[in-house]
């Protein structure tokens, strides 16, 4: 079946798709949180900080669409501090081919929003050309979940968000997505070029092993700024204040119905 | 005379323990009065699945599994990327651009990054930090808080005794550094990579690899990834690579899983006492301005824990730009009690009305724990083996009395490094020239010094505790300085001086209050500690019925209240039975547990690379 696609002149170059995979480096899920005395935001200096659960699951898919032979060439890139290059190299080590990094000065890094990010991508998206650019669906620092969507928007590609399968449509001449969406699943068929956002069952990731890392190093990594990319890194919006979440009340419970409607009574919940 | 009944009644329980009539296996077999096989449900599923202790050749889930593994080459492979491993590291490329030879050096650090793993007070002695790095103000060495004032003081319930310091005292700081070791050990990575050395975090170096006929080491294997729980091969199993060198190095702190194989199988302990044990608690405490003395030191022994139980506590307030403390607790590993909770006896501590002043109005922003070596010279086994040698905390060098470690582990480091480079030159398998080295060096004079401190503590049978200690120290240590011509022991491991629980009194220990005192899990949960849940627990047990038969109905499960991560959890089973249940993704990498076991069934191995805790300058 898959065979079959590659003739087809339809699916892009016969060569395969060409994959632009987006990463984000956030603080690790695991790390307990802390917001900063002064309240502006959370605590980052010396946290460990990894690749975005939802970004390494887009960067397994690319990496599977080309041993599928789906794909011919798959590119990551980062917006980012220079630590963002450590995220990079782990895409590589899992099987990208090369990777883009553009750089964020620190003072603008906090201010950075999805429509920053999304014009950055479509930049990039301009020069290179990808068929296919995957994204995470969100990043677990912000949970924005708004990237993959302007970026579609911005460049007019259709989008598939929330994907849990990826893979040739019926004609193969477009791919057929299933969304994960309230009600369950919708399978819809998007024509390429396409955004894709990556959900948490459309795989699981492969671990980068130390003789993949090392042959990383040798993969091209290359340094772009956003004033080259042309694009303006004005904050849209103003952070107030960052706080703790307030603490949870113990509960209290009750032995029957009629306790608890007293209760509910009590609180003037219920007349 | 008490520890041989001690040891002896001990091994009568679980020789006991063995000869019960098992009529049921593990598997659920069991042979009826007929003499025929049924198939039960299993009393307890398999608690550890870990491929070191199940044979994946024998395993029909391995069959089809390709099991080789990649091999690369490098001189020197240094397992542990702290203080130890890092000085070999250094010292090493330093004498390659020395003498114009060149070599490969590896180091291999389970920790996501370099010094996420560590875990020190630290009031740091910057002796070995100077002689590998003269000019490391200029190298931007993160050593900020010199020490401005020494204070040491005996907790009664509730008064804080003052005791004097004088000079020449091991507590007695002055010259010395109020440090967050992770942040040194970071740089220290940092300074290891511009000499051009190859630093792979998130690599855990799992299994030991000898030449053919097994008489020497010829390198390590790092860890397999993508093994399910159950002990299957996931899609994403990968099998982990090796590194031939030609000298390995074991820097992996106190209690390393690596050392502890090396040292058995090489018998490095013969002739030598075994190493003994405390365990180590720290918290970051941000400050309230008033109370915060940038530089202050502060060292002390007594309530709450009592005059049998060896243990002692520190603040260091650290002066890095915000009101930071550090603040800590070891309780020697050799409590006879199984009730006992170190950590519990550290949360009670904070309420001390001298303690509580000091953080009161603060904020715990950080936790960890760790088990460090208290058994001195006594306790040094034989440092070199063929093919390679243990540095640092590995082998324990931390002087007791002074609570510090990390100069004589750099140094340590320093001196194999110079051996290491030595053996190569001339093609020897064993840099024996590492263990005269360090017996002539201000590591071993120092540690000889105080080595009859620690035991002090046994003195009269133990009678006298802690005030023996102190009065060993005060009297006698004060005037010869070592130099006494008897050297006491330790007198037996740590496992072995746990009492049954029925000969001990339970503990009662007053619930946390969420200001000063903490509950274990949302402690842990400050260690961003996380494991893959999907593997095999890297605690692994040598026989799965030994928790349940004995070190719950002998001791009353002590691994419950000694792991300070909550990793060992007895639940009840629907027919009223208890099962050991094991929280791998708890785990801070302390190793207590392998340490304390009385049965010595827990064997601690490495889990995947990159996990464990994720502590920030601790």
């Amino acid at each position: 079946k898959y065979i079959h696609i590659i003739n087809k002149a339809d699916m892009a170059a016969s060569k395969g798709l060409k994959i632009l995979v987006g990463c984000k480096r956030v603080i690790d899920y695991a790390v307990k949180v802390r917001v900063k005395p002064d309240r502006s935001g959370v605590v980052t200096e010396g946290v460990k900080h990894s690749m975005n659960p939802f970004d390494e699951i887009a960067v397994e898919e690319a990496v599977r669409m080309k041993e599928k032979k789906l794909a011919g060439e798959a590119v990551a890139i980062s917006v980012g501090p220079p630590q963002s290059q450590e995220t990079l190299r782990t895409a590589l080590a899992m099987g990208i081919d090369r990777a883009i990094h553009v750089e964020i000065p620190l003072a603008q890094l906090e201010k950075l929003q999805p429509i920053h990010v999304s014009k950055l991508l479509a930049k990039v998206c301009e020069s290179e050309k990808p068929d296919l650019v995957i994204l995470g669906k969100q990043a677990i620092d912000d949970d924005c979940n708004q990237t993959g969507q302007m970026l579609a928007a911005l460049l007019d590609w259709p989008q598939a968000t929330f994907a849990s399968k990826i893979e040739p449509s019926q004609d193969s001449k477009q791919l057929r997505v299933t969304r994960e969406v309230d009600g369950g699943l919708e399978t819809i068929d998007v024509s390429v070029p396409a955004v894709v956002t990556s959900d948490l069952r459309l795989n699981e990731p492969r671990y980068a092993t130390l003789p993949n890392i090392m042959k990383a190093k040798k993969k091209p990594l290359a340094k772009m700024s956003p004033d080259q990319l042309g694009v303006d890194l004005q904050p849209r919006q103003e952070v107030i204040s960052v706080e703790d979440p307030p603490v949870r009340k113990a509960g209290a419970k009750v032995e029957s119905v009629e306790d608890l409607v007293g209760k509910l009574r009590e609180k003037g919940l219920v007349k | 005379s008490k520890q041989t009944m001690l040891s002896s009644s001990r091994a009568a329980l679980v020789a006991a323990a063995a000869k019960l009539p098992r009529l049921v296996t593990r598997y659920g077999y069991c042979t009826t009065a007929a003499g025929e096989r049924q198939q039960q449900k299993p009393l307890s599923p398999k608690i550890t699945t870990h491929p070191t202790r199940n044979d994946r050749a024998k395993d029909p889930r391995w069959k089809d599994i390709d099991m080789t593994r990649a091999a690369d080459e490098a001189d020197v492979v240094i397992v542990g990327g702290g203080p130890a491993g890092l000085s070999a590291a250094c010292r090493l490329a330093q004498l390659n651009a020395e003498k114009g030879t060149e070599m490969r050096i590896v180091v291999l650090e389970k920790a996501s990054s370099v010094g996420a793993h560590i875990m020190s007070g630290a009031c740091l002695d910057p002796k070995g930090l100077v002689e590998l790095f003269p000019d490391w103000q200029e190298r931007g060495a993160p050593l900020h808080t010199p020490v401005t004032g020494d204070k040491f003081y005996m907790l009664t319930e509730k008064r804080a005794i003052p005791l004097p310091l004088l000079p020449g005292m091991p507590m007695h700081n002055h010259g010395n550094y109020i440090v967050r070791l992770g942040n040194v050990v970071a740089w220290l990575g940092e300074q290891a990579e511009s000499l051009g050395v190859e630093v792979y975090p998130g690599v855990a170096a799992a299994e030991v690899l000898y030449t053919e006929d097994g008489s020497a080491v010829k390198g390590v294997a790092t860890n397999d990834v993508g093994i399910a729980k159950d002990g299957s091969p996931k899609d994403s199993f990968e099998r982990g690579m090796e590194f031939h060198c030609k000298q390995l190095i074991i820097a992996e702190g106190t209690h390393g899983h690596l050392a502890k194989h090396l040292i058995n199988r090489y018998d490095l302990r013969a002739g030598r006492e075994p190493q003994t044990y405390g365990i180590g608690f720290k918290e970051l405490w941000e400050l309230s301005e008033d109370r915060w003395r940038p530089g202050y030191v502060e060292h002390g022994v007594g309530w709450p824990l009592d005059s049998g139980t060896y243990g002692g506590y520190f603040i260091y307030h650290l002066n890095e730009g915000s009101p930071l403390a550090a603040v800590g607790f070891v309780v020697g590993l050799d409590y006879s009690n199984p009730y006992l909770s170190p950590f519990h006896e550290f949360q009670q501590f904070k309420h001390h009305p001298h303690v509580a002043a000091a953080l009161t109005g603060g904020k715990r922003i950080g936790y960890g724990a760790r088990a460090l070596n208290e058994g001195g010279v006594q306790s040094l086994p034989k440092l070199t083996f063929p093919g390679g040698c243990l540095v640092g905390c590995t082998a324990g060098m931390i002087n007791v009395p002074k609570v510090k470690g990390t100069h004589n582990a750099m140094k340590s480091g320093s001196l194999a490094a110079e051996a290491v480079h030595e053996a190569i030159g001339s093609g020897e398998i064993e840099p024996a020239t590492y263990e005269e080295a360090l017996r002539n060096s201000w590591v071993y004079k120092e540690l000889h010094s105080v080595r009859n401190i620690r035991p002090s503590f046994h003195l009269l049978n133990g009678r006298l505790g802690m005030f023996g200690g102190m009065a060993y120290t005060g009297a006698v240590w004060y005037f010869t300085r070592g130099r006494e011509p008897w050297t006491f022991s330790h007198g037996g491991t740590d496992h072995e001086k746990l009492l049954p629980a029925k000969d001990c009194k339970p503990k009662d220990y007053p619930k946390p209050d969420n200001v000063l005192s903490f509950d274990l899990l949302s402690s842990v949960a400050l260690t961003s500690t996380n494991h893959d849940h999907d593997q095999p627990p890297h605690l692994t047990l040598y026989d799965d019925s030994v928790p349940g038969q004995v070190n719950l109905s002998v001791y009353d499960g002590p691994e419950q209240r000694f792991c300070p991560a909550g990793v060992y959890e007895y639940v009840e089973l629907d027919d009223g039975s208890k099962r050991l249940q094991i929280n791998a993704q708890n785990c801070i990498h302390c190793k207590t547990c392998d340490i304390k076991d009385p049965t010595q069934n827990i064997n601690w191995v490495t889990p995947q690379g990159g996990e464990g805790p994720a502590y920030n300058g601790m």
